[in-house]
Order: C-alpha cells, then sequence, then structure tokens
C-alpha cells in the first residue's frame, strides 16, 4: 500500500518537474511547481513527517506558489520566447546534467551507510515530538535560524521602502 | 488486515457519499436562508412560491442551473478556465472530511460520524484552504476579462494576508488542548459544558473574533466580498462563467461557508458537546448520545450560518485599502499579543518540567 503510494505520487512528482521544465507558458509552469510541491507533501507523509507534509502544503503549496501566480496574473506574463542561449550550453548542457546526476549518485550510494535511514511504513513522527526536539534539544540553533529569517525579512523590506 | 479491508472501504465509501450528498443538500438550504432572512432584513418575503414557504426553492434554482446553456467565451484559456471551478469544489468538499460532526460512536472500531480522524486534522484544514484560492485566482486569470482579473488579483492578496491571521488566532486554542486532533480538541471543551468551552473557560474570544474576521474573509462574504464586488466589477471571477461551471464556485462558496462555521463550532464552541456540561443528561446508551451531539452540533453551525447572513444583510463592503490595513495592522498585531498572553497564562499554571 505504502510502495504503490510512494510510486503513484512519485511518478506525479517528476512528472510535474519535467512539465515545468517544458511548458512555455509561466502559468502553466506555476501550475506543475504546485504539483510538485504537494506530491513532496504526499512523499513526506508516507516516511512518517505529517507536519511537515501539512507545512509543506500550506506554506510552499499554499503561501509561496499563491505570490508566483499572484505575480504572473498581475505582469500578464506572456507566452516566453524561444531564443538561442550561448552555444556552450547547448553542446555541454545535456552531458553536464548527467555527470553531475551520476557523481552525486555515486557519493550517496558509496556512504549509504553513513547517512540515518528513513522507511516507508507505519511509522508516524508526532507533532509533540518534532516540538520536543525544536523547542528542548535543538532550541538555540532554531531560534538563531528565526532570527536570521527576521533580518533577511526586514533587509528585504528596507530595500523595498522608497525614500521620501 | 485483508479481510477486513473491503468493508472498511465500503463503509468509508457510504461515509463519504452520504456526508457529500447532506453537504450539497445543506448548501442548497444555506442558499434558500440566505434568500430569506436578506428578504426579511430588507423587509420583503424572500422566495415563497414555490413549495410551501417556498421550501422547494433550491431544488428549481439547481434545475435551472442545469438546464441553462453553458457558454464558454471565445478568448479564454481552454484548460485552466474548466479547472478553475474544479478546484475550488473540490477544496470546499475536500475540508468537509476531517470534521467530527458527533460523539465517537463506533462500530467494530469505524468511526461513524468523521470520515477521517487523524492527528494533524486542524493543519489539513488550513492546508486545503490555502489551496482553494487557487480556484478563484485561475478562474479570474483564464477569463480573459479585466473585471474578473482584478477580482482574481484581490482575491489571492487577500486571502494570504488573512491566513496569517487565521492560522495565529489558532494557536492559542491547540496551545489549550495540546493537540491538533479536532477530537481532543473537543474533549478538552467537554466536561463543564458552557464553562469550559474555549470560547469562554479558556478566554479565546479575543481568538475567536480574529478567526470570524479572518473567515469571513477566506470565504470571500460579505463585508469582505471584494473578489466579486457586483457594483466595481460587475460579478468579479466568476463573470464568464455560466450554467453548471457558476453554479460549481456557488457550491464552493456556501460549502466554505458551512466548513467555517464547523470549525468555529469545534474549536471555541465545544463540537457536539451539550452545553450544560453533565449537569444534565440527555438519556444514556449509544442511539441518544449520537442523536443529542448531532443536534447540538447542527444548532451551533446553524447559529453561525445565521450570523454569516445576518452581517451580510447589516454591513457595508470594506475599502480595498482599509481591508488590508485592517488585517495587517489589527488582526495580526492582535492575534500574536493573544497568543502571548495565553501561552504565559497557561505556563504560569503548569508545573515545570
Amino acid at each position: 500500500m505504502h510502495l504503490a503510494l510512494f510510486i503513484v505520487f512519485a511518478v506525479l512528482c517528476v512528472a510535474g518537474a519535467l512539465n515545468l521544465l517544458l511548458q512555455r507558458h509561466p502559468i502553466n509552469s506555476a501550475l506543475s511547481l504546485i504539483v510538485v510541491m504537494s506530491s513532496l507533501a504526499v512523499l513526506y507523509l508516507l516516511l512518517g513527517a505529517e507536519f511537515l507534509a501539512a507545512a509543506q502544503v500550506i506554506v510552499y503549496s499554499g503561501a509561496i506558489m499563491v505570490l508566483f501566480t499572484f505575480v504572473i496574473m498581475l505582469l500578464n506574463a506572456g507566452k516566453e520566447e524561444r531564443t538561442h542561449g550561448s552555444k556552450l550550453a547547448y553542446i555541454a548542457g545535456f552531458p553536464g546534467a548527467a555527470a553531475l546526476l551520476g557523481l552525486l549518485s555515486y557519493i550517496f550510494l558509496s556512504r549509504r551507510g553513513e547517512f540515518g535511514q528513513a522507511r516507508l511504513g507505519e511509522y508516524l513522527a508526532t507533532t509533540s515530538d518534532l516540538s520536543r526536539v525544536l523547542f528542548r534539544d535543538l532550541l538555540l540553533p532554531f531560534e538563531v535560524t528565526s532570527v536570521l529569517i527576521l533580518i533577511a525579512i526586514l533587509g528585504a523590506v528596507a530595500l523595498a521602502r522608497k525614500e521620501h | 488486515m485483508d479481510t477486513s479491508l473491503i468493508p472498511f472501504l465500503l463503509f468509508n465509501l457510504a461515509k463519504v457519499i452520504v456526508v457529500v450528498v447532506l453537504l450539497l443538500m445543506c448548501v442548497a438550504y444555506t442558499v434558500l436562508l440566505e434568500r430569506k432572512l436578506v428578504g426579511r432584513i430588507q423587509n420583503r418575503w424572500g422566495p415563497s412560491r414555490v413549495g410551501p414557504f417556498g421550501l422547494l426553492q433550491p431544488l428549481v434554482d439547481g434545475l435551472k442551473l442545469f438546464l441553462k446553456e453553458d457558454l464558454m467565451p471565445e478568448a479564454v484559456y481552454r484548460p485552466l478556465y474548466i479547472l478553475a471551478p474544479i478546484i475550488a469544489l473540490s477544496c470546499a468538499l475536500l475540508s468537509i472530511s476531517v470534521i467530527p460532526f458527533g460523539a465517537d460512536i463506533r462500530w467494530h472500531g469505524m468511526q461513524f460520524f468523521q470520515i477521517s480522524d487523524n492527528n494533524i486534522g486542524l493543519l489539513i484544514l488550513l492546508g486545503i484552504t490555502s489551496i482553494g484560492v487557487y480556484g478563484i485566482a485561475l478562474s479570474g486569470w483564464s477569463s480573459n476579462n479585466k473585471y474578473s482579473l482584478l477580482g482574481a488579483l484581490r482575491a489571492s492578496a487577500q486571502v494570504i494576508s488573512y491566513e496569517l491571521a487565521l492560522g495565529l488566532s489558532l494557536v492559542g486554542v491547540v496551545i489549550r488542548t495540546g493537540s491538533l486532533r479536532l477530537r481532543d480538541i473537543v474533549g478538552v471543551q467537554a466536561p463543564h459544558g458552557l464553562l469550559s468551552w474555549n470560547f469562554f473557560g479558556g478566554f479565546q474570544f479575543v481568538a475567536f473574533f480574529i478567526y470570524l474576521m479572518a473567515a469571513y474573509a477566506e470565504t470571500n462574504r460579505s463585508p469582505f466580498d471584494l473578489p466579486e464586488a457586483e457594483s466595481e466589477l460587475t460579478a468579479g471571477y466568476h463573470t464568464e462563467y455560466s450554467s453548471m461551471k457558476f453554479a460549481m464556485f456557488f457550491m464552493a462558496e456556501y460549502g466554505n461557508m458551512i466548513t467555517v462555521g464547523c470549525v468555529a463550532t469545534l474549536l471555541f464552541f465545544g463540537g457536539w458537546t451539550s452545553p450544560f456540561g453533565s449537569f444534565f443528561h440527555f438519556g444514556t446508551g449509544p442511539v441518544a448520545t449520537a442523536l443529542f451531539s448531532i443536534f447540538w452540533f447542527v444548532a451551533k453551525v446553524f447559529g453561525f450560518l445565521f450570523l454569516y447572513i445576518w452581517v451580510r444583510g447589516t454591513l457595508p463592503r470594506f475599502r480595498y485599502d482599509q481591508l488590508m490595513g485592517f488585517g495587517w495592522k489589527f488582526l495580526l498585531p492582535v492575534a500574536v499579543a493573544n497568543i502571548v498572553v495565553t501561552s504565559f497564562c497557561i505556563g504560569l499554571r503548569l508545573p515545570m518540567q
């Protein structure tokens, strides 16, 4: 059951990602990105991370992608024009990407024993487990990260503000 | 596992069908209730010709919408134009699946009054609400009409702004319960009736008013109905829709209203528990418990629908800048203050661990 769901949503995820690249219209690409993110949420849920799954849907598919579509609609962006990119991209693009993929998978596979494991199945990390880790064991790093994000927000506001 | 899988699937399928049919019936009669009440508020009768007191009006309306010609303008972007009402309606129907309607009554371990009982029910509701805005946004954009586009832009901005206040207003309730499961949230409010409801006993009335206002904005209802403001934008995001596609937006709007009423009932007004707590017993046994829990739940949700319609009939629409200022400068800080005060009070009461 878990495996079947995993296959369905993994295929959906990859299909969405491919469609994102192939579509010519920005709004179709944005919608494909929503599909990718929502199917990622299902994959998280299958791995037992229920809070992460919900947060993925609320934050990424809900809030951030609404802003993406909002901007696309506001600018009324038209179809992407086909441009001739640099020759280097034509020649080295696919082989480069393939080489990078091969390298990364080689590293991950050879170092498999050193990573932690996550299994598809009945295991469930509850919200209280997660909050115990975040607010007790890792309190300082968590708060420092929040302050960092806050500084980034303030910086963005300061940059965007017009001087009168 | 395999032997119990088929009855489990059948039982759940039956539950889903019953709930969806009931929800759509409720939607139809909420429309009638709205027309009747707004009629009385405006000193006229409302629908009164079809059936006794106009009670058959929803059926005739449904038939009318089915039989109308389904016009599709030339310049629309077809795939999204067709997809948009489907997204809107399916999100409205999905969110009812985590809502418990009545007491925890089981038969062979299968729950009667809830489709899906899970640990993060509240978060799922928030997630579905945040996806629902795509229905409106895409319908406005794909219609290729200036008014529709303006409505869609307004809807996106409004929903993003008020979602924050909505989510933050629920944190106080979650802190008090210590769980995101909707049945646990109701369970905490059960013991002393009215006195242990989050609204009275939990001192969450500030959170409740923030939730109420943010939820009105999320469902695009008056006084926050800027996306379809008929005096400015013809009909806003659904100007170019007709027949069943228009009806789907309509059903989505009223379905969301009912969901908001259910969530407010569950989170702040004790869900299906009676307001008298354990002082009065209305009979024991599973049947009586089931009937009374359903009765209280429906009565409370009906109260919220009544409030929705009353507000629509009496309040004028916000201006756009007022809407944004109200959401960001008033609701959001008050919601954050509510979280701070609530967690402080609860922290003082708990022993140090």
